[in-house]
């Protein structure tokens, strides 16, 4: 072992019923080293992770950490933390209501009893200590996002920490944000400790990390030095061979969609959530909005089919003005929406997959039109088999289908309803590569037999892939349009960050000033 | 196969489970007691028509209000995820406005007993769509909303009649509160039949389950995909309403009276028990009607066991209390976890020992 190894993992394997989710994974973390780890979502990060932090249990593998000369075994959070293993999720796990000190100690105050005194103190010290802009008798709640995401971690290392695992978190933080938490996560690593950083966003790992593991569907697909690794070639690892495959298809569509006929088109559209804003979309056209989370890009598609409380603008659809104030109209004018949060917007979890399938249709057919259940039965096999929605029967309810068969069954609510123009927001998020791929092709088949689609992700490679121009956002407001051969990687990613790493860099120093 | 089928019905009809396991004990506790017990025979009332009689009967008799309320509670938990705790004062207002109808007329004839019924439900259906504004527009909880109504819903009734409490004579109203003459079955017992079927053709001739599910499961869904939440709560609370007047019109024509402070007192709690027994969830969601009916019927079942068996009334409730628990811990989802493990286990057990069978 090199002695500035903190971590090794080897040979981790871990399975679920019907999906190998990690096939003898090999990863090395180094002291004062932020390591990236990277791969697209379904990878197997989140499962590495969690194996890591004793939520799951591998079934093959070693486990070794410095200072213990024999293999470890984690069975539960708590083991993770007494060998130096600290974890902060995506979500904020701390409590609102509570103060600064009292988060940072909750749980493992000395003693019985509370010496609140000591706690402050010790508290206000490691806040100092680490540069965290907040007072220990603070609400936490009255924080910033980016204040919290740096009190959870100020908690995860006061204990010996030597692995310090940051999973997402930079998602929901804006630039200045993210500056701030860089600066924590470099003044870590002088310390020595060793940080595993999990993101999406492929330029954050440029920004700071030293080291980048790539997983692709369960598999290593290797660990290699930032600066030897450019950005490309980084996602080429990550998706692997299928680009290129997909990209021929759509060549082939792109060179004839000049000049269709315009199927929707607004002007001036604004909600309660969006900025006024102009779009439109041709028959058969993929488009895409893309930016940063919280850019926008889901608040414009709302708007759109009306799910949040629009508040101007002309849309016509067909060349006919249409009014599109709720769900309903945007449905009765033939668009479909898959929401971005498919488990809070989605699905109906408690009712059949044959239920879920219906819905929106027999909503458009009204009150008092229900479908007959020999209708809705074949209905939902039709769809079933054209999905291959694994599912026991059309009884399951759709909350216990997998991620990527519940996805299956809110688009073929939508394609049943035979709409004209379909918005799919994150249709990709957090399910296995394999149904990924299946609804990327889909897309393409749908638009290239006349539907209209917007597609949405935060993966610029798979809007890439699929749209043949893209609506760059940024701040709320729209910053670009992409087409033709402007549509690349680094093309997308300048227009998304403006002058990008400068707007950090600039927002770092006011930070330190 | 036969034994897929098996499954299959209890997996799909596991939620009345508890109701009818309850009912059944009480069957065999009350036979054992008693073997005449659930006897049923044909006498003769007053006037010489030929009446059905015995214990079966007057708990099927005495629970209609109960299992009218429950249907509509049903609706209102599943759609609201909260419970509706006014509906014992909401059937006295109406009460009160089916005898203000009554005694507004000259006589009573059939026309006039239509009038009073009709106003009776739609001043009802007001009142519930009271409580469904300040739940589905102004998202108040709905017990807390109800409460309003709960407080004050006896003392409108009180206003309604001036304070008194008129009597109201009349063969047809004897007819609804007893038996129609010819027809040996208590009249409130054909008006739950009838207010079934008409709750089943509602079913099937509209989408209303559908969208009260889904709203209740997810209201966040439903809108997106076009259902309009507030009016899916709204029409609950109303359909409540009705069921409340129908409720109160029952209960004024057994006394041929309206006693505002008595008339089914405390029937909320009763109403909203059935629905848990019943094996739907008190959060909202899928709901089984036939659940909440069998719920009520076991409830009155128990009721009427426990007057047979001379406990005294002030202690009814005491004993009543401790069957609801052990109905409700048995129908809670840790002992259904527990029990569907066990199953589980069984089936397993079987299985090998049928496959080691074979080779």
């Amino acid at each position: 072992m090199e002695n500035d190894i903190v971590l090794t993992m080897r040979g981790i394997c871990k399975s679920f019923p019907n999906v190998k989710a990690l096939d003898h994974v090999d990863f090395t973390l180094r002291k004062g080293k932020i390591h990236a780890l990277m791969g697209e979502n379904g990878a197997g990060k989140s499962t590495l992770i969690k194996v890591l932090t004793g939520v799951y249990t591998m079934d093959e593998g070693e486990i070794r950490i410095d200072g213990t000369d024999h293999p470890i075994m984690i069975r539960s959070p708590q083991e993770a933390q007494s060998y130096g293993i600290s974890t902060v999720y995506q979500e904020i796990t701390l409590c609102p209501n509570l103060t600064v000190a009292e988060n940072m100690f909750i749980g493992r105050t000395p003693g019985k009893t509370v010496d609140w005194k000591t706690m402050e103190q010790r508290a206000g010290e490691q806040l100092e200590n680490l540069g965290i802009p907040a007072r220990p008798r603070q609400q936490l709640g009255s924080c910033s996002l980016a204040v919290q995401q740096m009190v959870a971690i100020a908690r995860a290392v006061d204990t010996d920490c030597k692995v310090l695992i940051l999973d997402e978190p930079t998602s929901s933080l804006d630039d200045t944000e993210v500056a701030m938490l860089f600066k924590l996560m470099r003044d870590l690593k002088e310390r020595g400790v060793g940080i595993i950083f999990v993101t999406h966003f492929l330029e954050q790992v440029y920004e700071v990390s030293d080291q980048i593991t790539v997983l692709r569907n369960g598999e290593l697909v290797g660990e290699y030095e930032v600066k030897d690794l450019p950005q490309v070639e980084l996602v080429a690892k990550m998706i692997g061979k299928d680009l290129e495959e997909l990209s021929v298809i759509k060549k082939q569509e792109r060179t004839e969609d000049q000049k269709q006929e315009i199927l929707y088109e607004a002007e001036g559209l604004s909600s309660s959530e969006s900025k006024p804003f102009d779009f439109h979309i041709a028959k058969g056209e993929v488009n895409g909005f893309t930016g940063l989370l919280g850019s926008g890009r889901s608040e414009s598609v709302r708007a759109i089919f009306g799910a949040d409380t629009v508040t101007g603008g002309k849309v016509t659809m067909k060349g006919k003005n249409v009014k599109i104030s709720k769900p309903l109209d945007a449905m009765r004018s033939g668009i479909g929406y898959l929401p971005e949060d498919r488990k809070g917007d989605g699905i109906i979890a408690d009712l059949s997959v044959r239920d879920n399938i219906i819905l929106a249709l027999q909503v458009i057919q009204g009150m008092g039109h229900p479908f007959s259940r020999a209708q809705a039965e074949a209905f939902a096999d039709e769809y079933i088999k054209a999905l291959e929605i694994k599912t026991a029967s059309q009884e399951t309810p759709v909350g216990s289908l997998s991620g990527g068969n519940q996805q299956k069954v809110i688009l073929a609510r939508w394609l049943l309803t035979h709409p004209d123009y379909l918005i799919l927001d994150e249709p990709t998020r957090g399910i296995d590569v394999g149904t990924k791929t299946e609804i990327q092709k889909l897309v393409l088949k749908l638009a290239e037999e006349g539907m209209s689609i917007t597609f949405i992700s935060s993966e610029i490679e798979e809007m890439l892939r699929t749209c043949s121009r893209l609506i760059v956002m940024r701040d709320r407001n729209i910053v670009g349009e992409l087409k033709g051969d402007d549509l690349t990687q680094d093309r997308v990613m300048r227009t998304i960050a403006g002058e990008g790493r400068m707007e950090t860099a600039g927002a770092l120093e006011k930070e330190g000033a | 196969m036969n034994k897929n089928k098996q499954s299959g019905f209890l997996a799909n009809h596991s939620q009345l489970l508890i109701p009818l396991i309850a009912i059944v004990i009480l069957v065999i506790f009350n036979l054992f007691r008693d073997p005449s017990f659930f006897s049923v025979s044909l006498a003769s009332n007053n006037n010489g028509e030929p009446v059905l009689q015995g214990n079966l009967i007057s708990i099927l008799n005495g629970a209609s209000e109960l299992v009218i309320l429950a249907m509509g509670m049903t609706l209102v938990t599943a759609a609201s995820g909260g419970q509706d705790i006014s509906v014992g004062a909401l059937a006295a207002i109406a009460g009160s406005v089916f005898v203000k109808v009554l005694k507004g007329g000259p006589s009573i004839s059939a026309f006039t007993v239509l009038l009073a019924v009709i106003c009776c439900c739609i001043v009802a259906m007001i009142f519930g769509s009271f409580n469904g504004v300040l739940v589905s527009v102004f998202g108040i909880q709905p017990m807390i909303a109800t409460l309003i109504l709960f407080t004050c819903g006896r003392s409108i009734a009180y206003w309604i009649n001036g304070g008194a409490t008129p009597t109201v004579e009349s063969p047809i109203i004897n007819a609804i509160g007893s038996f129609i003459p010819g027809i040996p079955v208590p009249t409130p017992i054909l008006i739950v039949i009838l207010t079934g079927i008409l709750f089943s053709v509602l079913f099937r001739l509209t989408t209303l389950r559908l969208y009260i599910q889904s709203v209740g499961i997810n209201q966040r869904a439903a809108r997106l995909n076009g259902i309009n939440h507030v009016g899916i709560k709204l029409l609950a609370f109303m359909i409540l309403g009705a069921c409340c007047a129908i409720a109160g019109v029952i209960g004024v024509s057994r006394l041929s009276l309206i006693n505002h402070e008595t008339l089914l007192i405390n029937i909320e709690m009763d109403a909203i028990l059935a629905v848990a027994i019943g094996g739907n969830n008190l959060g909202g969601g899928k709901f089984r009607m036939i659940g909440s009916v069998l719920g009520a019927y076991a409830i009155q079942m128990l009721t009427i066991t426990l007057y047979a068996m001379k406990v005294p009334s002030t202690d009814v409730k005491a004993y009543k209390a401790i069957v609801i628990i052990i109905l409700v811990v048995m129908g809670s989802p840790v002992v259904k976890e527990a029990f569907d493990r066990y199953l589980k286990k069984f089936r397993e057990k079987r299985e090998t020992l049928a496959g080691k069978e074979a080779a």
